[in-house]
């Protein structure tokens, strides 16, 4: 397992997603109303949109093209829709960012 | 001279007689109404369900303050009338006002009948009828918890769903052996029984109260046969009296009611009256359907158009207690010469019975099922014969489409029964008005507007015909499933509350989604902006994408710039200047879009204030919400067709009207002859140049859905574009719904209406302020991130690329 800083907390604004490379990877970061640090993936599983611009509604990101609605918790893309996006697990040190690989 | 028309009692048959007479001579009378109840006319009949907690009391207005005073009506509420000298031809009130009258109308409805028992004048005793008496019951339920409703009728039914609701455990004592026995027999009766102990109410049922006692209030119910009950409110349902002492005292003949004649005229000439207090051959009605027939009748009599008389009213009757349907018509009793068809399905809780004497139907009782109750309602109505009773109202009930019943209904069947409205009536309205909702259609032909009973069944005949489209209004249309208010309700309440945030309005509105979703945080955002001018600040957070970074987002999560080119028109220089900069940034591809404007496609995220600022042009907002492009012809400049400068109107307008927000986006197009090179008949609004003039056309669209543009107007000059442009996406902006393009927009609320709301001057005076106070406030986008570093920040930088490190 490798375990990356990604920056650190005050770069996140509430509810506005960022976008973060790692390699090759692209994730989405957010930061839930409630303080609550998500990564997912940034390709949402319909046509691969840029969900970091997405809008965030508690624990759930729509998806900028066509609206789909994801969960930062488990990835699942909601009904009726099918699909998932990988999660990845971030933890908080100091007001530093770390996400586990 | 108009003459003086005075009204009685300002109930739902008496205000309803003043409508009717309204339709028919806007100008004959003068009118005074007189009402010991301090309110404006109300809906009675929703008493019951504001006791039961679906509606509050503001919500059953059916008459505001407002209406009285557009009508030129005279109201004195909390003001009974004491006497009448119809010598002299004047009444005289409580508060000492002498009015006189040319006409009289008695509309004084009736009381409530209060048993002569021992503490009936107890505190904790009342009746069920008017708002007084709601209120004070709902009071009471705060504070106690034991209810008694005496009388096992339809009122004491309502009212004692109506305390359970509050909370209250509720006896209802009832004289006979079964319930609501002058409109159920015997097998339905029990079956109501049933259900309604379900709901949890207690009967005593052959019990006669001989007293109420108390000590300072009520504290109990004594019966004959020496038992008592205890209890902390004892609301009487046990009937009604028509009021009618203050004919008696005037020396009018009075029966059981004021009696009438066909035309409901009273002994006396120049004396009517109508509704609960009247007697006609011998029938009191306590029933709006009847009371509304009256009212008709009456008002063309007033009206000196003496026409159908009245001939009486067969009845229908609904319990209006969720979870229990129950109807009956006619006469529905098993007796002498009488004979019946019955469905009994005990397991499903179903009985439905068809009288019939000498071969034609009289009278039906339906619970269960009463789907079929109106049908049946005519067919007793007409004295239809047995034949034409489709024995599919005994079919066993499938639970898949039922097919619909409306579409088997004749023209001339009646939907709604408390106002006599047939179907063919609202097909009719719904057709030459467009109407779309259940609220329009109300408004519109009075159909579910008393006891909303017939809700369903208008429901269902918009949906029947407007097909697909309907069932999108036939619910009510709310802002997105976080909530359930209509756009109205939620601007209403903004207005009201004085709501400044998005969080704010979900939050004090009760959202279900704490943080809404991707459809009502835009709209919710728009709204505010739309209210508060100048005050409201955007939630960068609630915007769609494309209008939080001021570019189209793409396919492959790059965006498109499109810079501002007024008309279409550019120079050499911004030209060189774009190219230069397509060429720094690597833009893969410049287009030329529909709107004549320059379109850089695959722009970075990150690279978007640089190209934004190395431009130094304005951003053409090709992403928002607001106003796009306004596309133009050559015009007469050039063109040998043109008439006018097209062109010069189109950056005019576009200049004028830059950055303004509205509800979805608009485009708007110049063309300066009626060859309409710029295709303003596809347009939100599109001008085209005519000789000595331009016409105005609006709600076009070329998009998903192609519409052609309606004209709204010819005017003569810019100024006049400018000004009707202005005033019309003003009132756009202010009514129509978030993301509601203008084509929708104008088939929704209709052109005629946009016409009346435009071509007012002192409206469209109003709606050129609020237009301007929006326009003073905007800045340009793209100027304000580039010189703000921490815009740029927030919005367009990502975290920068990290390597994986492994960790332990
Ligand atoms: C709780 C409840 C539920 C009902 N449900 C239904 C239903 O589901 N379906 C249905 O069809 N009907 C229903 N009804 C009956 C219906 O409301 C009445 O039939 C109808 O309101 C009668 O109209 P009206 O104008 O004759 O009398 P009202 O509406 O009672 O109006 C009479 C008015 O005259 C005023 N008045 C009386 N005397 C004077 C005076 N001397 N000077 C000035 N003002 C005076 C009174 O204050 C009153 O406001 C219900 C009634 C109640 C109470
Ligand atoms: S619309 Fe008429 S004036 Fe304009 S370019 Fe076309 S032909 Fe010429
Ligand atoms: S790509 Fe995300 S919804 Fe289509």
């Amino acid at each position: 397992m490798a375990k990356v800083e990604i920056g650190r907390m005050d770069q996140l604004p509430k509810r506005l997603g960022k976008c973060v490379r790692i390699g090759a990877l692209e994730l989405a970061l957010f930061r839930t109303g409630e303080d609550r640090v998500y990564a997912v993936e940034n390709r949402c599983p319909h046509k691969g949109g840029d969900l970091s611009q997405g809008i965030v509604s508690g624990e759930f990101v729509f998806c900028p093209l066509h609206d789909w609605k994801i969960c930062l918790k488990d990835g699942q893309a909601q009904a009726p829709d099918e699909g998932c996006v990988k999660t990845y697990r971030v933890t908080v040190e100091d007001g530093h960012l770390y996400v586990e690989l | 001279m108009k003459r003086k028309l005075v009204m009685v009692g300002n109930g739902m048959a008496g205000v309803r007689c003043v409508e009717e007479i309204l339709k028919l001579d806007r100008e004959a009378f003068e009118m005074t109404i007189f009402g010991s109840e301090p309110h404006p006319n109300y809906n009675r009949i929703l008493l019951s369900t504001v006791l039961q907690g679906n509606t509050s009391i503001e919500e059953i207005t059916l008459n505001s303050w407002e209406w009285y005073k557009q009508n030129g009506i005279r109201l004195f509420a909390g003001e009974t009338v004491t006497d009448i000298d119809h010598e002299r031809r004047l009444v005289r009130t409580d508060r000492g006002r002498t009015v006189e009258y040319d006409e009289l109308i008695l509309a004084t409805g009736s009381n409530p009948f209060i048993l002569p028992i021992p503490g009936a004048d107890l505190p904790g005793v009342t009746a069920f009828r008017d708002i007084k008496d709601c209120e004070r019951m709902i009071e009471y339920a705060k504070t106690y918890k034991k209810a008694a409703v005496i009388g096992g009728g339809l009122l004491g039914l309502e009212a004692a769903r109506g305390l359970l609701n509050l909370g209250m455990e509720v006896d209802v004592i009832h004289i006979f052996d079964y319930l609501m026995e002058r409109q159920l027999d015997p097998t339905a009766s029990k079956l109501l029984q049933r259900e309604l102990e379900k709901q949890g109410m207690n009967f005593l049922l052959c019990k006669e109260t001989a007293e109420l006692f108390g000590n300072g209030r009520v504290e109990g119910v004594r019966f004959k046969d020496g038992t008592e009950i205890a209890a902390d409110l004892v609301v009487m349902a046990v009937g009604i009296r028509p009021n009618v002492d203050l004919a008696r005292k005037s020396g009018i003949a009075v029966n059981r009611g004021i009696v009438v004649n066909d035309y409901l005229e009273t002994s006396v000439p120049h004396i009517y009256a109508v509704g609960e207090c009247a007697e006609h051959r011998g029938v009191v009605y306590g029933l709006v359907a009847p009371l509304y027939e009256q009212g008709k009748v009456l008002a063309q009599v007033i009206c000196g158009r003496k026409g159908r008389p009245y001939e009486g009213s067969v009845v229908s009757t609904q319990l209006k207690v969720s979870g229990v349907d129950v109807f009956s018509a006619g006469e529905f009793m098993d007796g002498e010469g009488t004979e019946s068809i019955k469905l009994y399905d005990e397991a499903r809780g179903m009985y439905k019975k068809v009288v019939v004497r000498e071969g034609k139907i009289v009278g039906a009782v339906l619970f269960g099922d009463t789907s079929e109750g109106r049908k049946l309602f005519d067919m007793i109505h007409r004295g239809d014969s047995l034949e034409s009773l489709s024995l599919s109202l005994f079919a066993p009930i499938s639970t898949e489409g039922k097919g619909s019943l409306v579409g088997a209904m004749a023209d001339t069947d009646v939907v709604c029964g408390c106002n006599g409205v047939t179907k063919g009536a609202i097909c009719q309205a719904i057709a030459e008005h467009g109407l779309k909702t259940v609220a329009e259609v109300r408004d519109c032909t009075n159909a579910s507007r008393s006891c909303g009973g017939c809700k369903g069944l208008v429901a269902e005949l918009l949906e029947y015909m407007l097909g697909a489209e309907a069932s999108r209004y036939a619910t009510k249309e709310t802002v997105c499933s976080c909530t359930d208010l209509s756009r109205d309700e939620v601007i209403e309440a903004i207005k009201e509350k004085r709501l400044t945030t998005v969080r704010e309005v979900m939050y004090v509105l009760g959202w279900k989604n704490e943080e809404g979703c991707s459809k009502c945080r835009p709209a919710l955002n728009y709204y505010l902006g739309m209210l508060y001018p100048g005050e409201y600040d955007e939630e960068a957070e609630s915007l769609f994408v494309n209008e939080r970074l001021h570019a189209n987002i793409q396919a492959d999560g790059t965006y498109s710039v499109v810079p501002r080119m007024y008309g279409g028109v550019t120079t050499a220089e911004q030209l060189r200047k774009i190219a230069d900069v397509a060429e720094k940034y690597n833009v893969p591809m410049i287009k030329l879009t529909g709107g004549q404007r320059i379109d850089l496609l695959g722009v970075k995220k990150e690279d978007l204030p640089h190209v934004w600022a190395e431009l130094g042009m304005p951003s053409g907002y090709a992403y928002a919400k607001a106003l796009r492009t306004v596309k133009t012809c050559v015009g007469k400049q050039f063109c040998r067709f043109g008439t006018q400068d097209s062109t010069g109107l189109g950056i005019r307008m576009e200049q004028t009207f830059e950055r303004l927000k509205t509800p979805h986006k608009v485009k708007m197009a110049v063309s300066a002859c009626p060859r309409n090179c710029a295709e303003s008949g596809i347009k939100d609004v599109g001008i085209v140049g005519v000789e000595g003039g331009w016409e105005i056309y609006v709600g076009g669209n070329g998009g998903t859905h192609l519409r052609a543009a309606d004209l709204l107007c010819t005017v003569k000059t810019e100024e006049e574009v400018i000004e009707m442009t202005g005033a019309f996406l003003q009132y756009y902006r202010e009514s129509a719904h978030y993301l509601e393009r203008t084509s929708k927009w104008v088939e929704r609320v209709g052109l005629e209406h946009i016409r009346e709301v435009l071509f007012d001057v002192e409206t469209r005076r109003g709606l050129l302020e609020r237009l301007h106070q929006a326009l003073a406030t905007t800045k340009d986008p793209w100027r304000e991130i580039v010189e703000s570093e921490k815009l740029q920040q927030t919005l367009f930088r990502d975290i920068a690329k990290k390597e994986p490190v492994p960790v332990e």
